[in-house]
C-alpha cells in the first residue's frame, strides 16, 4: 500500500511502487487530467507539481513521491498562480486541442509562483520542455505575461 | 481547363448540394432522426442538429470533430446566428455514426479534414437555424394570432413589439415541433449578423483548462483493463516467435496476446502493459521490405519521376519549353510522421452481438465499419463513441489503430483500452508520404511565358475516398500546382502517382498543397532571379486574374516591412498561395549563422479566407498551422534503414518548442465571400516562404525539406 497527498487529499493505492505516478493518477484515480505524451519526460504533458516544482510524472516512480504534495490540473485552480494563469488561457483563447495544455499550465503556473513577471527568457526557459503539437506558443507566452500583470 | 480541375468543382459543387439536401433533413422523418440520434428526448427538435428543451435549455449535434481547430464554436455560431440563440449556457454533443444525418457536404461521407468543414457547412448549417426559427415564429404568431412577419426574434426569444409579448424557445418548444419547416428558408443578410464575424469565446476551451474534459484516451469504462501493442518494426512482417517468460512474471501483468503481425499485454495498468511488452522477446519475420530505406524510396521516386503521368493542365507551355530562357529546377519533401500530442489509442468492449468503441476519430463511420469489419459484426452492431481529439492532423483519419484494438479485444474479456506508445506512434505510423516537383519556365523579356509543373506523389484521395478519384488525377495531389495565383500564358501540370515502398502514407496538415505550393513558390524566386526581378515585384507582375492574391500580397508585404534593410545573412521570403478556398500570403524573416544554422525570426501573414466566421479563431489557426510547417521546416524527417524507421520520440523527431517561435503576426482581410478553408492554410505557407527568405539570405536556394543547414554554412558558398 502506498498513500500519496494529491489535491490535499491523502489517497492510499495498491500497486508496484516502480509505477510511474502519472499511471498512477490516470489508471488507479482515474484522475485523467493528467496526460500521457512520451513516456520519457521529452513532452511535458505528463507535469504536475511535486511541492510546487513541475515535475514530469511519467518518470517519476509513485514509491519516490513520499509525503510531498502532488498538486494536478484538477487542483492548480486553488492556488493563486494556477487561477491566474488558466484565466489568461481562456481570455486569450491559448487552447486548441488542449491535449498538452494541463502540463503547459503547470508548468506555466509553476513559473508565476516563483517568478512574478517573467521575461521572454525566463519563459523560454521554463516553458520549452512543454510541446504543443497545434502550435499555441506566441499566446502560451503572451498569457504568462497577462497572467503576470494581474497578479 | 483540365478535366481534373472541373471535376473537382463538379464533385465539390455537387456535395455542397446533396449535403444540404441531406443535412436540412427534408427527405427524413422526424422519428428517424430522434433514432439515429443519441440525445435525450427534447421537445423541439426539428433537424439532427438542434434540441430545445422545454426549459428553453439547447444543445447542438456536432457534425464534424473538434480536434482543436475551433469547429464545433463557428459550426455552433453559424446556427446560433440564424436562430438569434445565445450560445452561452449551450451545451454540444459529438454527433454519432451516421454518414445519412451528418455527411461532410463536401465528402459525403462523415470526416473533418482538408479544411472543408465550414466551406461544406456555411450553407447548410445557416439554413438548419433559419429553419428552426421560422418554426418557432410560426408557433408564437399562432399562438398570439398575429402573422408570423410581425414577429421577431432575439436572444432564444420571439418577441411580437405591437403587442409587447415575449415567449422565449423553451415555452414554444413543443409546439414549434408541430410546425411545418419552410421550403426555403429565409438567410439573414450579412449585415444583420449578430455573431458571424465577431470573435466568439471558444464553447470548448473552459473545460480543456482544468481537466474536466475527456478525450479518447481518457475514456474509463467500467472494469477496463490496459493494453500497448507492438507491431511489426517493418510494414508487413510477421511475429516468428516470442518468449514470454520473463514478462508474465511481472506484476500487473493479465494476458499476452500475440498475433500474426502483433503483440499486445494486457495488464492492470498501461504502465505495467508496457513494461511487460518492453521485457517480451518478440523475434519478427521482417518479409521483403526489410529492403526499404530513405534511399531506395528516394531512387523510387526519381525513377518515378522518368514515367508519363495524367495531364491536369494542358495550355500549350510544352512547345514553348526549349532554347534560351528556359530555367528548371527539382523540389523534393520528405516523410513525416504526424506525432499528434494524444497517442494514439482506442477502447473496445466487445460483447455477443456488439462491438463498443471509445475512440476521437477524424471518420467514425469508417471507425465504426472497420471496427465492424474486425469484430464480424455489422456497422448496426457497433456504437462509436466520438471524443474530442488530442491532435488529429490526418492521422486520426485513418482507422488503422481501431482495426488493431477491435482485434485485441476479441482475445480480451471486458473493456480493453489500447495505448500506443510514443515511440509505436512515431516509429509504426502512415506517414506524410514523400513528394517530388519537377519545374520548368521560359523566360522572356523578364516575364515567364511558359511554365511547367510535374508532380510525382501518392493518390491519398483515391485511396481514403475513392468515388472523388476519377483513377487519372488525385485531386489533392495536384492542388496549389493545377491552380496557382499567376496568369502564366501557357501551362503544363502533370502528375504522376507515386505510392512509396515499404511505408503507408496518410493525409497530413497542409496535404497536397504543402509539396504544391512550396515547389511552386520556391521556383517562382529562382525564376525571379533569374531575371533579376525583385520576388515581391515579380508576383505582382503576374497576378492578375485573382485580385484577391494580390491583395493578401501586398497586405503581407506592406506589414512584414518588404524592403526594409535587413543585416547581413539576413533575408525575407515570400511565399503566396490560393488552396482550400482561402488566399494567404507569409512573409519569413530569417537569419543564418555562419555554421549555417537557421533562426526564423518573424512570419507575417495576411489572409482572405472569405468571410470571417470567428476572426480570432482563423488567427489562431494560422499561427498554430504556421508552427506546425516550421516544424517540418526546420527538424522534420522520418528515415528508414533496413525497413525500420529510425526515430522513435521527440529527442530524434523533434517539434518546434517555445525557445524556436517566432513572432508571428497575422492579419485577416474581412469581406463577405464565402467563407475558404482555415486550418492547413498556415501550415502550407511555411516552407516556401522559409526557403526563399533564407535563398535571399545566403543566395542558397534549398531544393529539399527539411533545411540542412551544412549547405548553408558560409565557407561552404560557392
Amino acid at each position: 500500500m502506498i498513500s500519496i497527498q494529491v489535491n490535499g487529499e491523502q489517497r492510499d493505492v495498491e500497486i508496484d511502487g516502480d509505477t510511474p505516478l502519472l499511471w498512477v493518477l490516470r489508471d488507479v484515480l482515474a484522475m485523467t487530467g493528467t496526460k500521457f505524451g512520451c513516456g520519457i519526460a521529452q513532452c511535458g504533458a505528463c507535469t504536475v507539481h511535486i511541492d510546487g516544482v513541475p515535475t514530469r510524472s511519467c518518470r517519476l516512480p509513485v514509491s519516490q513521491v513520499g509525503d510531498r504534495a502532488v498538486t494536478t490540473i484538477e487542483g492548480v485552480g486553488a492556488t493563486s498562480a494556477g487561477r491566474r494563469i488558466q484565466k489568461a488561457w481562456l481570455d486569450l483563447e491559448v487552447i486548441q486541442c488542449g491535449y498538452c495544455q494541463s502540463g503547459q499550465i503547470m508548468a506555466a503556473s509553476a513559473l508565476l509562483a516563483t517568478n512574478p513577471s517573467p521575461d521572454d527568457a525566463d519563459i523560454d526557459a521554463a516553458m520549452s520542455g512543454n510541446i504543443c503539437r497545434c502550435g499555441t506558443y506566441v499566446r502560451i507566452r503572451e498569457g504568462i505575461k497577462q497572467a503576470a500583470r494581474h497578479g | 481547363m483540365a478535366e481534373s480541375v472541373l471535376s473537382r468543382r463538379h464533385f465539390l459543387g455537387s456535395g455542397v448540394a446533396v449535403g444540404a439536401a441531406l443535412v436540412l433533413g427534408v427527405d427524413l422523418k422526424t422519428a428517424d432522426i430522434a433514432a439515429a440520434t443519441p440525445t435525450v428526448r427534447a421537445a423541439f427538435a426539428p433537424d439532427a442538429f438542434i434540441r430545445i428543451a422545454s426549459d428553453g435549455k439547447a444543445r447542438l449535434i456536432m457534425p464534424q470533430t473538434e480536434m482543436g481547430q475551433g469547429i464545433y464554436t463557428a459550426l455552433s455560431m453559424l446556427i446560433a446566428e440564424e436562430l438569434d440563440l445565445p450560445l452561452d449556457g449551450v451545451t454540444l454533443e459529438a454527433a454519432p455514426a451516421n454518414d445519412k444525418l451528418y455527411g461532410n457536404p463536401i465528402f459525403q461521407v462523415q470526416a473533418t479534414g482538408g479544411s472543408t468543414s465550414m466551406r461544406g457547412y456555411w450553407l447548410p448549417l445557416r439554413k438548419v437555424g433559419a429553419s428552426a426559427r421560422a418554426m418557432l415564429v410560426a408557433a408564437a404568431a399562432r399562438r398570439w394570432r398575429v402573422a408570423p412577419e410581425s414577429c421577431r426574434t432575439e436572444a432564444g426569444a420571439v418577441i411580437h413589439d405591437a403587442s409587447g409579448r415575449t415567449l422565449g424557445y423553451g415555452m414554444l418548444a413543443a409546439s414549434a415541433m408541430l410546425e411545418k419547416p419552410p421550403a426555403e428558408p429565409k438567410l439573414k443578410e450579412p449585415a444583420d449578423f449578430r455573431l458571424i464575424g465577431r470573435s466568439h469565446h471558444r464553447l470548448d476551451t473552459p473545460d480543456k483548462a482544468n481537466g474536466v474534459v475527456q478525450y479518447g484516451i481518457d475514456a474509463m469504462p467500467p472494469g477496463v483493463r490496459f493494453a500497448s501493442l507492438a507491431c511489426s518494426p517493418v510494414l508487413g512482417g510477421r511475429v516468428a516467435r516470442v518468449d514470454e517468460l520473463q514478462a508474465k512474471s511481472l506484476p500487473g501483468v493479465k494476458q499476452i496476446v500475440v498475433l500474426e503481425d502483433m503483440v499486445a499485454v494486457v495488464g492492470d495498468t498501461s504502465w505495467a502493459a508496457m513494461r511487460a511488452l518492453a521485457a517480451l522477446d518478440i523475434i519478427w519475420n521482417d518479409g521483403p521490405l526489410a529492403a526499404v530505406s530513405t534511399e531506395t524510396i528516394r531512387a523510387d521516386l526519381h525513377a518515378a519521376a522518368n514515367t508519363e503521368g495524367h495531364v491536369a493542365v494542358d495550355t500549350g507551355a510544352r512547345a514553348k519549353l526549349s532554347g534560351d530562357g528556359v530555367i528548371s529546377a527539382a523540389y523534393e519533401l520528405p516523410l513525416l510522421a504526424h506525432a499528434p500530442m494524444e497517442p494514439m489509442n482506442c477502447t473496445v468492449h466487445l460483447t455477443p452481438g456488439h462491438c463498443e468503441v471509445w475512440v476521437g476519430t477524424q471518420a467514425i463511420t469508417m471507425a465504426q465499419r472497420a471496427a465492424a469489419e474486425e469484430a464480424g459484426l455489422t456497422p448496426e452492431q457497433v456504437t462509436v463513441h466520438n471524443h474530442l481529439i488530442g491532435g488529429g492532423f490526418g492521422r486520426r483519419l485513418e482507422v488503422d489503430g481501431v482495426r488493431k484494438a477491435v482485434r485485441i479485444a476479441r482475445h480480451v474479456d471486458g473493456p480493453v483500452k489500447v495505448i500506443w506508445s510514443r515511440e509505436e506512434d512515431i516509429g509504426k505510423a502512415p506517414y506524410r508520404s514523400v513528394y517530388g516537383a519537377w519545374l520548368e519556365a521560359k523566360l522572356d523579356n523578364g516575364k515567364p511565358v511558359a511554365w511547367s509543373h510535374k508532380v510525382v506523389g501518392p493518390a491519398v484521395i483515391g485511396r481514403w475516398l475513392p468515388p472523388a478519384y476519377d483513377g487519372k488525377i488525385d485531386i489533392d495531389a495536384v492542388d496549389g500546382a493545377a491552380e496557382t495565383p499567376y496568369d502564366f500564358p501557357a501551362s503544363y501540370v502533370e502528375w504522376v502517382r507515386h505510392e512509396p515502398r515499404g511505408v503507408n502514407t496518410a493525409f497530413w496538415r497542409g496535404v497536397g498543397p504543402n509539396m504544391n505550393v512550396f515547389a511552386t513558390e520556391s521556383f517562382i524566386d529562382r525564376v525571379a532571379h533569374e531575371a533579376g526581378a525583385d520576388p515581391l515585384a515579380f508576383r505582382r507582375s503576374i497576378i492578375g486574374k485573382l485580385p484577391r492574391a494580390r491583395a493578401v500580397l501586398d497586405l503581407a508585404a506592406t506589414k512584414a516591412g518588404w524592403g526594409d534593410p535587413l543585416p547581413t545573412r539576413s533575408g525575407r521570403g515570400i511565399s503566396l498561395q490560393y488552396a482550400f478556398g482561402s488566399f494567404l500570403c507569409t512573409i519569413a524573416e530569417v537569419s543564418v549563422a555562419d555554421d549555417g544554422a537557421v533562426t526564423v525570426t518573424r512570419l507575417t501573414t495576411a489572409v482572405d479566407c472569405g468571410t470571417p466566421v470567428n476572426p480570432d479563431g482563423i488567427v489562431s489557426q494560422i499561427q498554430g498551422g504556421m508552427i506546425f510547417g516550421l516544424s517540418a521546416a526546420l527538424h522534420g524527417e522520418i528515415t528508414l534503414v533496413g525497413g525500420r524507421t529510425q526515430q522513435s520520440n521527440f529527442h530524434d523527431y523533434r517539434v518546434v518548442r517555445m525557445d524556436e517561435t517566432p513572432r508571428i503576426d497575422v492579419h485577416v482581410v474581412t469581406n463577405a465571400e464565402a467563407p475558404g478553408g482555415i486550418g492547413e492554410p498556415g501550415t502550407v505557407s511555411v516552407q516556401g516562404a522559409v526557403a526563399n527568405a533564407i535563398y535571399a539570405a545566403t543566395g542558397v536556394q534549398l531544393t529539399r525539406m527539411p533545411i540542412d543547414t551544412a549547405l548553408l554554412a558560409k565557407d561552404r558558398r560557392a
